[in-house]
């Protein structure tokens, strides 16, 4: 059985079962690290990619359901939110571990590619769902705030 | 500010257990003295591919490319041990910080030990306070031979030759050299000894102190290459069916339909569990679910958390062994009019860490080689040695980035290490991957043990607290590990009692019993350790006792505590900056802890507010730390920013329960922890120091329960005597 993804532009057969989670096609099969594993129940946020933008839990999407479709993770994830994301990371030195941090970012980019004045309720709904067991949170605040300033 | 600050001053101060039993170890392991020793890797030049290199000792190497790259021998698992080492390096170095590169020590108690330990490993909060002065020197040392190597080129005295920002250069004749161009003569020069160097005075100081960018890089763009991460030719996953109870032995297993998958390779029985091999994980997984397994349970652990909690309360009721005893407590509160008393109960507690454990082994003729965030490295590659029948020197060990930790990967009976390695002996030369799922991870045990203190105290007429009685119940951490017979003193494992047999204040009569339960559950440190329930107990009654007196919870702490500048310090800081005794919005509330530990003082001030329904929020958080000398003020606030972060999860949620001994919990639905909304503004202050650097990973995280409690009652008046804290 297999499944053509595209990822990052890309796209990959994957030969894998229709129920194969995103997150483990993108890890074990197409080889990309970056997006981490924590949970597998869309609890904790460690493997959130863009799907047609949006961000999403990929350990809980099975691969049969984005045949086709356009699959973003950190590593390809390029816009200038993303860029200014990134940057803030980098210069509010945000990361402790950094395992969770990639799904930090890509859910803190989905959220500022739609919004770049986000309030703090609407950085509350975007970020709820990852988990940062360093409780980087204080500085993921302030970085999205960071970002979103350099965006204008 | 002193003109020099030397590491030995540190291991004189008075501090936790815990340093007390890293000095047994330390003594141990012979290698208690604080003396220097840089590994004499005299070898100076070596030949790295194309680049040659100047290797004046095990953790310096720099390039004929200008890349200098400092070997890292603390495990980085967030709480930045890359940047600080760097940091003290590269400050007697005197290298530009855009040229270092970083990398993880790998096993090699020889040149890596914990001098503190005595053996190659992290914890305790010990990497910059025992690295102090070996970090200095090391980046002193290499210095010294690159001064050495162009004053012999350019035929000038030494002592006329500078180095900048990694620019080495004499004034007179305007002559320079970058440390590339150096390499190869530095590393002909012979190696200075120890007392010919002259560290810097801290007035000197350009990197520590000051706010330097990260060297545990990779970790904004997915390129931070994590144990989960490892890829090697040929490797398998291996995902594991483990025992439904602690204790349960594996009977029979039927892997009849899991060998059916496809992509399946192998399945392996291993003690007491089976792994089921795959070339991907989620096959691997789905397999592992396939298996049919008969667990024998006759000698498992079936014990529900209530019924024991109900035991050590009857336990906490009578005498228990002595920690502590100063004056006549029991005497003292049969005299007194005000007697308060509480009981306090702590549910285990599971570290998880974002990344569950996992680990990458390869076993072959010659030994065996892991991959993996190793915490103590020497223990693991002791027991790893064991297993396989092969001595310690042929267990390798490549370090990557933890995922977090907080303690769990240095597990003192290698948990998850030996089971990677069972597996990877029954496939020799196959590299494989263990990789635990959520669940393995939360159901695995090693957690903070159950506690219940009982305090009794009293005032006297003036409000002066005169007695102090506090027994405390539950699981030794120590028992069973090969730390036990050198810090287990007269049945009293001293990470039970510390933060309240070393209680600050003064009381004449204070006693501290212990009762020690042996329960079925295997437990471990977790960021803190004793002081993790130490510091609820003590500092939400010493609360107490401030409100029975009608003083006000700051001044009657530091009326206690003349003998403690540090405390006083922070409290007095931590309060100012705070606001205390301001007026708060109606419906919120104020609370104040502090707390000694790994010879650091903390002082939090909380403020909650409290809605409908039982319902409140942790509004902020005031900290202010005396952690000696800050070396990285910046990861010195992160820590407490994530010290007081991770406190609260315990504090507002998480709690591990057994129901006839099968753990509840199971993944982040149950075994809830702190999100991104329910986190407070947290506002850190440093205190001012010239002395030696202590601790800063784990001291933030003890106070913040106790200023969360405090902060409820003086909100609603009510008492929180459990964690998780409930408003009911």
């Amino acid at each position: 059985m297999s499944v053509t993804i595209n990822v990052n532009g890309v796209d990959h057969r994957v030969d894998a079962e229709p129920d194969t989670p995103l997150l483990w096609a993108i890890r074990d099969h197409i080889e990309l690290t970056g997006t981490k594993f924590g949970c597998g129940m869309s609890l904790c946020g460690a493997c959130t990619v863009h799907l047609e933008g949006k961000a999403i839990r990929s350990c809980v999407t099975p691969i049969s359901s984005v045949a086709g479709k356009r699959v973003t993770t950190i590593e390809g994830v390029q816009s200038k939110a993303a860029q200014a994301v990134q940057k803030a990371w980098e210069d509010l030195a945000v990361p402790q571990c950094g395992y969770c941090q990639s799904g930090q970012v890509m859910s803190a980019t989905a959220l500022l590619e739609k919004n770049t004045r986000p309030s703090d309720a609407e950085i509350d709904a975007a970020m709820e769902g990852n988990i940062c067991r360093c409780a980087t949170y204080v500085r993921i605040r302030a970085a999205i705030k960071e970002a979103a300033r350099t965006l204008g | 500010m002193n003109e020099t600050i030397t590491a030995n001053q540190s291991t004189e101060r008075k501090g936790a257990s815990r340093r007390r039993f890293i000095k047994m170890v330390g003594a141990a392991g012979a290698g208690l003295t604080l003396g220097i020793t840089l590994s004499p890797l005299a070898a100076c030049l070596t030949d790295a591919g194309k680049n040659t290199v100047f290797a004046p000792n095990a953790f310096i190497r720099i390039g004929t490319d200008n890349i200098v790259t400092l070997v890292i021998k603390h495990l980085e698992m967030g709480q930045g041990s890359f940047t600080g080492l760097a940091t003290l390096m590269a400050e007697e170095l005197d290298a530009d910080w855009a040229q270092i590169k970083t990398e993880a020590a790998p096993a090699d108690v020889g040149s890596y030990k914990n001098r503190l330990f005595g053996v190659q490993g992290t914890g305790g909060s010990s990497a910059i306070a025992e690295s102090f002065e070996q970090m200095r020197q090391a980046g002193a040392t290499a210095r010294a031979m690159l001064v050495s190597a162009a004053a012999s080129q350019w035929e000038v005295d030494p002592g006329s030759v500078n180095v900048h920002k990694g620019n080495v250069f004499h004034k007179a004749s305007g002559r320079q050299s970058t440390f590339g161009e150096l390499a190869a003569a530095a590393a002909r020069q012979p190696i200075p000894a120890a007392d010919t160097l002259k560290l810097k005075a801290p007035k000197d100081f350009v990197y520590i102190g000051t706010k330097v960018s990260r060297k545990d890089t990779g970790k904004t763009d997915g390129s931070a290459i994590f144990t989960q991460d490892i890829k090697l030719a040929g490797m398998l996953t291996a995902v594991v069916a483990h025992p439904p109870r602690f204790g349960a032995r594996l009977a029979s297993v039927n892997d009849k339909k899991a060998r059916g998958l496809k992509g399946v390779v192998d399945v392996v029985r291993i003690p007491d569990a089976v792994a089921v091999l795959a070339r991907d994980f989620w096959t691997a997984k789905k397999a592992r679910d396939l298996l049919e397994i008969q667990w024998d349970e006759s000698q498992a652990f079936k014990q529900s958390s209530n019924a024991v909690m109900a035991r050590f309360k009857t336990l906490a009721d009578k005498p228990g062994l002595s920690a502590r005893n100063d004056g006549d407590a029991d005497q003292a509160l049969g005299q007194l009019e005000t007697v308060l008393e509480a009981t306090y109960e702590f549910p285990f507690l599971a570290h998880a860490a974002m990344e569950p454990m996992n680990c990458a082994v390869r076993v072959d003729e010659k030994g065996c080689e892991l991959w993996y965030g190793a915490q103590l490295h020497t223990t693991d590659q002791q027991a790893v040695a064991n297993t396989l029948g092969i001595k310690p020197e042929q267990v390798k060990i490549n370090t990557l980035y933890a995922g977090g930790s907080f303690g769990r990967r240095g597990n003192p009976h290698s948990d998850y290490v030996l089971e990677a390695t069972h597996i990877a002996k029954a496939r020799p030369g196959t590299p494989i991957k263990l990789v635990w799922t959520r669940e393995d991870d939360t159901r695995a045990g090693h957690y903070r043990p159950m506690y219940v203190h009982k305090i009794r105290a009293g005032l006297d007429k003036k409000g002066n607290p005169v007695a102090w009685k506090q027994r405390i119940v539950g699981q030794s951490i120590m028992a069973g590990t090969a730390l036990e017979p050198f810090v287990v003193k007269e049945g009293i494992d001293p990470s039970s009692v510390e933060g309240a047999s070393q209680l600050p204040y003064h009381i004449p009569n204070l006693a501290v019993e212990l009762h020690t339960v042996d329960l079925g559950v295997p437990v471990q440190w977790w960021r803190s350790v004793g002081h993790t329930h130490t510091a609820f107990s003590t500092e939400t009654f010493i609360d107490e006792l401030a409100y029975a007196a009608k003083k006000d919870p700051v001044e009657f702490r530091l009326q206690l505590l003349k003998n403690h500048p540090r405390h006083r310090g922070v409290l007095e800081l931590a309060a100012q900056k705070a606001g205390w005794g301001t007026p708060l919005p109606k419906g919120w509330g104020r609370g104040v802890a502090v707390h000694e530990s790994f010879n650091s003082c903390v002082a939090e001030v909380a403020e909650v507010s409290v809605h409908s329904a039982g319902h409140f929020k942790v509004e902020r958080v005031v900290c202010a730390v005396d952690c000696g000398f800050a070396v990285n003020p910046d990861v010195i606030k992160a820590q407490m920013e994530s010290g007081i972060g991770y406190g609260l999860s315990p504090a507002l949620m998480s709690a591990i329960t057994l129901k006839d001994g099968r753990v509840v919990q199971s993944n982040f639905h149950d075994y809830q922890v702190l999100r991104f909304g329910n986190m407070p503004a947290i506002d850190v202050h440093i205190v001012p120091s010239a002395q030696p650097p202590t601790g800063v990973g784990e001291p933030g995280t003890p106070p913040v329960a106790a200023a969360v409690a405090n902060a409820l009652f003086a909100a609603t008046g009510k008492r929180q005597h459990q964690l998780p804290l409930r408003l009911s």
